[in-house]
């Protein structure tokens, strides 16, 4: 799936990115360490840090994109790391298990 | 913390930087004067002078047992003790370094304890050598002037031809302590190098993905310190030195899921635990030395041909 064809209910694009990124599957994960060990090339990373650690964790791992749950705000200069990265980030208002569950539904998982 | 050795200037960390690539052995003087527990303090005193020096090992054949310094050789003029055998008033429990260990620990030693000589054991506890400050200013002399200009004048960029034709990149990151936004800078930038020599995407992340790991430990654990990335064509090279506080069990902090890490730290998302782990997974050759109060060094290999065993040159 297309980063840009992501919707679900909650979700909301704050940070889009360029180019066909593919959307493989998901992993959710606030342990910046265990999303290192485990993320695999083209899931989205689900977690509530919403610092700039994130971007530079889900750049080297391959993340298509990085959803920020519990509706946590990314601030400006995790954003323009995004930006720089070309990773897209969205905020999703429900937990980690509502926004991975939905993720899930949109993969057809 | 405040009694952590440091440098005083920034400065400094180039140098332990420079030191970081030179071990102990590398540097200490080999050619060691020393007496056996019969000598008096008379013989002592004769030795350091005939040979100019201002400390002798007593030894037990190959295994120190004690020192004696000039301090305790004029203790033992003023007290009239110059006929007493040298086990009566030498220092027992010296504090020795081992040969094996990266330069940078002992200039940690030489700020941290007042002495001015450690004697230098190998790995059999054998007393192989002693090392000075002298020593250090010498290895550090002949490592600047080859090095230096080249720092300067390249903001830390040493060109290939400073180091080895094989080299295509090798650079020098600062890392301070608890500097959780400059994370990743070290890593981004390796990651960007692969890239332009298009190495293997798997190869890339097992490569930027140590880097990062070592540089949020430099971040997180330590009192700050110096990465060195060197990229040659068959190998990544990432050397992580820090100035303490050092890790008592390298065992423990080599085991999944242990962390010393404040709850602070793990509110960014770092201290599971998983990062010395994590890097020696990804690496092809791991290498950790830690000394309390010293620093840690962490060296981390990849190979950028894993089919081909590289050459054992600029190992």
């Amino acid at each position: 799936m297309k980063i840009n064809e992501l919707k679900f209910p909650g979700l909301e694009c704050v940070q889009p990115a360029s180019g066909d990124v593919e959307i493989t599957g998901g992993y959710t994960s606030d342990l910046l360490s265990d999303v290192m060990a485990h993320l695999k090339e083209g899931d989205a990373l689900i977690t509530i840090q919403a610092h700039k650690n994130t971007i530079a964790v889900a750049s080297l791992t391959g993340a298509s994109a990085v959803i920020l749950c519990h509706g946590r705000t990314a601030s400006s200069d995790t954003l323009a790391a995004a930006a720089k990265e070309n990773i897209a980030v969205f905020v999703s208002s429900g937990s980690q298990y509502e926004t991975t569950c939905a993720l899930a539904k949109c993969l057809g998982a | 913390m405040s009694s952590a050795p440091q440098p005083a200037e920034d400065t400094s960390l180039r140098i332990l930087e420079l030191a970081g690539n030179l071990k102990i052995r590398d540097v200490m003087t080999r050619k060691v004067f020393a007496v056996t527990r019969t000598c008096t303090m008379r013989d002592v005193q004769v030795i350091m002078k005939s040979n100019a020096i201002n400390g002798v090992p007593v030894m037990d054949d190959k295994y120190l047992i004690g020192f004696i310094s000039v301090h305790d050789i004029m203790n033992a003029f003023e007290q009239g003790w110059m006929q007493d055998p040298v086990t009566k008033h030498m220092t027992t429990g010296v504090h020795t370094l081992s040969e094996e260990q990266p330069l940078s620990f002992a200039m940690s030693a030489f700020s941290k304890f007042p002495y001015r000589r450690f004697p230098v054991v190998n790995r059999h506890n054998e007393l192989t050598g002693i090392i000075t400050l002298r020593n250090i200013n010498m290895a550090l002399i002949q490592e600047l002037s080859r090095q230096l200009n080249v720092i300067e004048t390249e903001g830390g960029r040493i060109t290939p031809a400073a180091t080895s034709e094989n080299c295509i990149f090798y650079r020098i990151y600062r890392i301070a302590r608890y500097d959780f936004e400059s994370g990743g800078k070290a890593s981004a930038e390796l990651r960007e190098q692969l890239q332009a020599r298009g190495v293997a995407p798997k190869i890339i992340r097992r490569a930027a993905v140590a880097c990062y790991e070592l540089e949020i430990n430099i971040i997180a654990h330590s009192y700050g310190g110096t990465l060195t990335i060197y990229v040659d064509r068959d190998r990544v090279r990432i050397t992580a030195n820090d100035f303490g506080p050092g890790i008592p069990d390298i065992d423990q902090a080599m085991s999944e899921g242990y962390s010393t890490a404040s709850d602070w730290i793990r509110s960014q998302g770092f201290g599971a635990g998983m990062g010395l782990p994590n890097t020696k997974r990804l690496s092809d050759e791991f290498v950790i030395q830690s000394g309390v109060d010293m620093g840690t060094m962490v060296k981390s290999v990849v190979y950028l041909n894993p089919q081909e065993k590289p050459s054992d040159e600029n190992k």
